[in-house]
């Protein structure tokens, strides 16, 4: 990973190129198709932010989703029953699933691994259970529909560009975290927790900070799936949500930064064209998954970029 | 500049380390020998605040730092490299180092900076007085052991220390690498003026280089002194195996 300045030029050609692609692809698209794009870059936001945690930090964030759902309730729960501006909404969600995640980041980052990701759930879930539960503020499991999104991002096509830039921004600046300082010390965490504590790095303070970012950007996600889909529901906490999201990190490839976004496209489509002939789409996903365990263990992303490093550099190998 | 008294640890009712004591002057070099499971791993973990222990004290530089966090001990300038090798398997030999780097420089909470432009110049000079330079792209985990053990090496230097512990710093290592490692110890000693703290199997490595050597017993330390003293005193010839030469432990 040679930082010359050539690649960074050739990175951010690239990544203008595809930008550009999906500005003028709506213009091509059915509606449906844009609405299903959309969804797609709200999604992979959502993956993304969790790769924060998984792949950077190595820490098993089981319980991804309530993040996202928590931002998505913020959002829905501030346009329907409240005067407030809608960009209030759009702040507000973010720092609610930040703080969301301080309160369950500094109960759970003292366990370490399988513990950390064990009572993740058990938190997480009482957080499900309580939006669940209160009918009289939430609607319980009827959600909420018809959310007056702002006019300026109430159509289709506007939803979708809102949704494009909200993900390019973001994008941005979760790259820009995980070259940083900060980023380059959680992976070391990642891959030695008891080393990086030897070279004077406070692990836990580290991975709760880790979870903090990870958790803002669920946020976001969140109020973007507001935007996209005007309605909210209790499942978008539930701890099934955690593992699709968790399972499209893996299928995209955790190592890479760009991958969990792939994951959540082949998640979303899979789900969606499958869903249509079965609605035990679900089959299909674990025959996917069994093949990815066995042929594409780094993901497809993963797979890709080590192929395409060991064709330029036959010394190059990933352990 | 370092000094241990009558440092306990019981785990579950077993004494690895009982009553250990050291002293260590500024710029010395200071072996710890002694049979396996005589407590030099579990002394040296609970020197770095590893593990907090039963009764005793450590004092470094004056200062108290008994039952302080390993994170906050290091940043004092007591660092270690490990027995086993202990580094960041999938950044590259750089990384591990300017992980390290950044972690003194306190930029452990840096955000916004690019992190490929800072600290090179520090880790570039570290790597090239351990001899790394070449490998500096490589993934760390595709190394071979003897590299990984410099590797090792190499980042408790990025945390810029005044005392360096060293565990088994040539553990099992070929002939060739035990010498590279050994004249690596004696420039950090001689050019770069540190002060070292390490354990030892290879006895002829430990008469090469430590002015002074400790010697621990069952959790005791039964000796301090010069290499000399040491190797004439009866105590330390019935530890190894009832009364033999020393050399042949």
């Amino acid at each position: 990973m040679s930082a010359s300045p050539k690649t960074d030029w050739k990175k951010l050609i690239w990544a203008l190129m595809g930008v550009a692609v999906f500005f003028v692809l709506p213009n091509f698209l059915s509606r449906f198709s844009i609405y299903l794009m959309a969804l797609i870059f709200t999604t992979g936001l959502l993956a993304t932010s969790l790769n924060m945690v998984l792949g950077y930090g190595g820490m098993y964030q089981f319980h991804h989703a309530v993040f996202y759902g928590f931002g998505a309730y913020t959002t829905a729960l501030f346009l329907t029953k409240t005067g407030l501006p809608g960009w209030v909404a759009f702040v507000c969600a973010p720092l609610a699933s930040a703080l969301l995640s301080l309160l369950i980041g500094l109960i759970c980052v003292r366990l370490s691994k399988l513990y950390f990701g064990m009572f993740q759930i058990s938190l997480g879930s009482l957080v499900w259970a309580i939006i669940y539960r209160w009918y009289s503020f939430t609607h319980g499991d009827d959600g909420i529909h018809g959310i007056p999104v702002p006019d300026l991002i109430a159509s289709g096509k506007s939803a979708y560009y809102f949704a494009l830039i909200v993900l390019v921004v973001c994008l941005m600046i979760m790259y820009r975290i995980v070259e940083s300082p900060f980023g380059r010390i959680f992976q070391g965490v990642r891959d030695n927790p008891e080393r990086s504590e030897a070279v004077g790095v406070n692990v836990r303070k580290h991975q709760l900070v880790g979870m903090i970012i990870g958790g803002t950007f669920a946020g976001v996600a969140g109020s973007l799936f507001v935007v996209v889909e005007g309605s909210v529901f209790p499942d978008l906490l539930f701890w099934t949500l955690s593992l699709e999201i968790l399972i499209m990190c893996l299928l995209g490839g955790w190592f890479t930064f760009l991958g969990p976004l792939f994951g959540a496209a082949i998640i979303v489509l899979l789900r969606t064209f499958v869903g249509i002939y079965t609605e035990y789409w679900t089959i299909v996903l674990g025959i996917v998954l069994m093949l990815l365990i066995f042929f594409l263990p780094e993901g497809v992303l993963g797979y890709i970029i080590t192929r395409y490093r060991s064709r330029r550099n036959p010394k190059f190998q990933e352990g | 500049m370092l000094q241990v008294k009558s440092l306990t640890k019981n785990f579950d009712g077993f004494m690895a380390v009982n009553g250990a004591g050291l002293s260590l002057e500024k710029g010395q070099v200071i072996a710890v020998i002694g049979p396996n499971g005589a407590g030099k791993t579990t002394l040296f973990n609970l020197i770095t605040g590893q593990l907090a222990p039963t009764s005793g004290t450590i004092r470094f530089k004056g200062e108290d730092i008994t039952g302080i966090p390993p994170y906050a001990i290091v940043r004092k300038g007591l660092c270690r490299s490990y027995q086993v090798v202990n580094i960041f398997n999938r950044l590259t030999v750089f990384e591990n180092v300017q992980v390290a780097v950044l972690s003194r420089r306190k930029h452990t909470f840096n955000l916004f900076s690019n992190a490929r432009r800072m600290a090179v110049n520090e880790t570039s000079r570290i790597l090239e007085s351990v001899g790394l330079k070449d490998m500096a792209h490589s993934i760390s985990g595709s190394l071979s052991h003897g590299d990984q053990k410099v590797l090792e090496i190499a980042i408790s230097l990025g945390n810029r220390p005044e005392l360096l512990i060293m565990d088994e710093p040539t553990a099992g290592m070929s002939p060739e690498e035990t010498e590279v490692t050994l004249s690596l110890m004696k420039k950090l000693s001689d050019e770069m003026g540190l002060t070292i703290l390490f354990c030892e199997h290879d006895m002829n490595m430990v008469f090469a280089i430590a002015h002074e050597i400790m010697v621990m017993q069952q959790g005791k330390s039964i000796i301090q002194g010069k290499p000399d003293a040491v190797r004439v005193d009866k105590q330390v010839q019935e530890a190894y195996l009832g009364g033999d030469d020393i050399c042949y432990a």
